[in-house]
């Protein structure tokens, strides 16, 4: 089970009315590296790996539930008040047409999350290293996103989300370490 | 002490239709080199580690649009 805090892990401030941004964003909301994508992922994946490394999975797939918050609240904040013009205007009349103003699972191009997205082969050293490739592919993602974004602020709670793909990737990195490791062998000199 | 960018200069063509990107940059950050972790590295106070997103200085790599600057310099 899971203990809800009412609050972001980190907060999110947006400074310009840019709701061009917000259709850039979504690709870390609904995309395939995004922030749900990995949250289900690891979720997923924890049942049926070595247990040295469960608790890892479950700590790092919360916590990307907590970053998808945040997400959505930058996504939610560059579009609560644009006018269906606005929308057009910033490349979002198609998810208008849809949605309104609403927030849906789907990447920077429109194509709906996906669970062909993520995958749990049962393998452990292949379940970590997908999970390693996805950190990093998250990581890439925020790079591509801080460069575009002409906003200080939004782009000061990027760069924490994309420090903290840097931190996942090291830990995943660990867990194979942790895997492949010999230490219950007899070692004979 | 590794460094967390490397660049690359791709080929540029005689009869290229843009002007050339001279150099491309990626990324190369602490977690390719620390391996395991070892015990006792040095900490961020907390406020600034949850400012920054990590405990860790060993892990801690903020990045910047390298592009950016380029093109302005260009201008
Ligand atoms: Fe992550």
């Amino acid at each position: 089970m899971w203990v809800y805090e009412k609050k972001l892990q980190y907060p999110v401030k947006v400074s310009k009315c840019n709701p061009m941004l917000a259709k850039f964003l979504i690709e870390q909301y609904g995309g395939a590296d995004g922030e749900l994508a990995a949250a289900l992922r690891y979720l997923n994946q924890r049942y049926s790996i070595p247990d040295k490394v469960v608790g890892l999975l479950t700590d790092i797939g919360t916590e990307e539930f907590a970053h998808l918050e945040m997400i959505a609240t930058m996504v939610y904040k560059l579009t609560k008040d644009a006018t269906p013009d606005e929308m057009k205007e910033a490349g979002l009349g198609d998810h208008y047409a849809n949605h309104d103003n609403a927030l849906f699972y789907h990447n920077a191009a429109g194509a709906p999350w996906t669970a062909t997205y993520i995958q749990a082969k049962g393998d452990p050293i292949a379940d970590l290293y997908e999970d390693i490739a996805a950190e990093e592919k998250a990581r890439a993602t925020y790079q591509w996103i801080i460069n575009m974004s002409d906003d200080p602020d939004l782009n000061d709670g990027l760069s924490f989300l994309r420090e903290r793909e840097v931190v996942h990737s090291q830990r995943f990195r660990e867990a194979v370490e942790i895997l492949k490791d010999e230490r219950d062998r007899k070692k004979i000199f | 002490m590794s460094t967390y960018r490397k660049s690359w200069r791709p080929y540029i063509g005689p009869n290229d239709p843009c002007p050339p990107l001279e150099i491309k940059y990626y990324e190369t950050p602490p977690n390719l080199y620390l391996g395991y972790q070892p015990y006792g590295l040095k900490q961020f106070d907390p406020s600034t580690a949850l400012f920054k997103g990590t405990l860790w200085p060993a892990l801690y790599a903020p990045y910047s649009n390298p592009y950016k600057k380029k093109r302005e310099e260009e201008e």
